[in-house]
């Protein structure tokens, strides 16, 4: 568990190092290629549904990997749609 | 062992993909090292850990797919920020549903995975419900105006130690009962804690949104013991602290002024001031003030995105630099509905991002500037906000476009911003109106400067 807590301790600090050097102009594109980012509870989602024992933990994890799909396509998707237009 | 080292690889994608948008010039390309990452992950985790109902699990994805490529495909960019809350909201969602099922599966459970499952439900379930309130709020479904219940803030307080309550109780004695309660209290909360927030201060609640997702995933992170959903939550997190700390700065206010203490908009004093005299001028005028300038700073704020006025002032600028005229824009943190929004929307209109210029760039050299353009803006050129410590606004940074030498103020209206404060600038014998439609107005000064 602690080795948990010290990835984490350590992803902050990478966190806020990265995202401070971030230019300004990006700010949109940052947050949605954050989006994006997050959209990797898909990993967990489908995890947790390759193991489901009961009918409600099945529901329960297509219904998250369907969502998180949703979230990493469409994140990835406006995010370079958004970049394409600031390589002029 | 592989698992892991594969984990790494996408976190370090990721990382990668951050890092890439510290210039535009890398950052579609960091934008697919960070796709390359998630495919990694993704496909790791389904080699390696699906026993069954693999099958589903495509079919879930292909679903995801059709629904999540088309709908970003066709997003009009004055609408990411509703895409963007969206987002938030499937995310935290998916998040909640992942720690909801694990607490299924899982019977002898330590306090620290309980800890986590608690945290990742609640901070979930919260960013579902207040991301769908903000998208209703952004696309327009509900009124843009803060919202007060009568006794919203004891309902949210109630819903807040409620919450706190359910956590403790379910951490002591874990039962899926409990468990849904507090997923149901979230949501009651994201919409008690959404509901308050004005339509200026939508940013705000977006990129405190964003946070709260992050936060979530890097939970379930602990939840499942799994490292790549803990370092891409937290980078997420930090993201998002550090847009909302950004964006606070940017109103001049302290996060809890905004989430809290909903604008009470003093427009009582404002009354005696509206029989003064304004300037207004013809487009003839403002096109030889402009023609003939050395030095010019565009001022585009929101009202622009609404008239669709984007290329027309591209290309009134375009026209202008034929003629010699220095131009840039003037970029406030807040023009625009999410950070960075309005840099999107002019970029879309193929604005060169070298001539976007930020409050520090332009503000020490706005003495010298000829003319400042200032269209479909308001507060961010209020003077008050820098004179009047009685205005609401006031400690909010603004470009001092008043020490200009001349000031070209583009206007539907005399209707004050956003923030329903009266703009002394207005009344500034250097400043001259020009009334109309931005779109229209630029199109017509386009046509008059061609004819200098």
């Amino acid at each position: 568990m602690i080795d948990l807590l010290t990835i984490f301790v350590l992803a902050v600090f990478v966190g806020f190092e990265v995202v401070s050097k971030v230019s300004t102009i990006l700010h949109t594109p940052l947050m949605s290629g954050a989006n994006a980012i997050h959209g990797v509870i898909l990993v967990g989602a489908i995890l947790i549904t390759g193991s489901a024992e009961s009918t409600l933990q099945l529901v329960l994890g297509l219904l998250a990997v369907f969502l998180a799909t949703v979230n990493v396509v469409g994140g990835f998707v406006v995010t370079d749609r958004m970049l394409e237009m600031f390589k002029r | 062992m592989i698992v892991q080292l594969m984990y790494l690889v996408a976190a370090l994608c990721f990382i990668l993909a951050l890092k890439g948008l510290s210039s535009p010039k890398h950052a579609r390309y960091g934008n697919f090292i960070g796709a390359f990452g998630m495919l990694v992950g993704v496909v790791t985790a389904y080699v390696h850990g699906v026993v069954h109902n693999g099958l589903w699990i495509l079919v879930a994805v292909a679903l995801g797919v059709a629904v999540g490529i088309p709908a970003a495909r066709s997003v009009k960019m004055t609408a990411i920020p509703q895409m963007v809350a969206l987002f938030n909201g499937v995310g935290g969602a998916a998040a909640a549903l992942v720690a909801l099922a694990e607490f299924f599966a899982v019977r002898d459970t330590t306090v620290l995975f309980r800890l986590a499952t608690v945290l990742t439900v609640l901070i979930g379930s919260v960013s579902f419900s207040g991301s769908v309130v903000t998208f209703l709020k952004l696309q327009e479904l509900m009124t843009t105006r803060p919202v007060l219940l009568p006794a919203g803030q004891q309902l949210a307080i109630a819903a807040g130690v409620s919450s706190v309550a359910l956590c403790a109780l379910t951490m002591a004695v874990p039962n899926g009962f409990l468990l849904w309660s507090l997923a149901a209290v979230g949501l009651a909360l994201g919409v008690l804690f959404v509901l308050p927030v004005g339509g200026a201060d939508v940013p705000i609640a977006i990129s405190l949104l964003n946070a709260f997702t992050g936060l979530a995933v890097a939970a379930s992170g602990y939840v499942l013991t799994n490292t790549l959903l803990i370092v891409a939550g937290t980078l997420v997190g930090a993201s998002g602290t550090i847009l909302t700390r950004l964006m606070a700065q940017a109103m001049g206010r302290s996060l809890t002024n905004i989430l809290f203490g909903a604008f009470k908009a003093t427009t009582a004093t404002a009354h005696q001031e509206e029989q003064r005299t304004v300037k207004s001028g013809t487009v003839e005028d403002v096109a030889i003030l402009l023609g003939y300038a050395n030095n010019v700073v565009v001022v585009p704020g929101y009202g622009l995105a609404v008239a669709q006025a984007q290329h027309a002032v591209r290309e009134l600028v375009s026209q202008l630099e034929k003629r010699g005229v220095a131009v840039s824009y003037g970029i406030h943190p807040v023009a625009g509905r999410m950070p960075g929004h309005m840099n999107v929307l002019l970029a879309e209109a193929d604005v060169p991002y070298e001539q976007l210029k930020e409050l520090d760039d332009v503000n020490p050299g706005i003495t010298s500037v000829d003319v400042a353009v200032v269209v479909g803006a308001n507060d961010v050129v209020n003077p008050g906000a820098r004179d009047e410590p009685a205005s609401p606004i006031y400690g909010m940074p603004i470009f001092d476009v008043d020490r200009a030498k001349s000031v070209v103020f583009m206007k539907r209206s005399m209707r004050p911003g956003f923030a329903g404060v009266d703009n002394e600038l207005l009344y500034n014998p250097k400043t001259t109106l020009l009334f109309g439609d931005a779109k229209d107005s630029l199109t017509k000064l386009l046509a008059a400067v061609k004819q200098l």
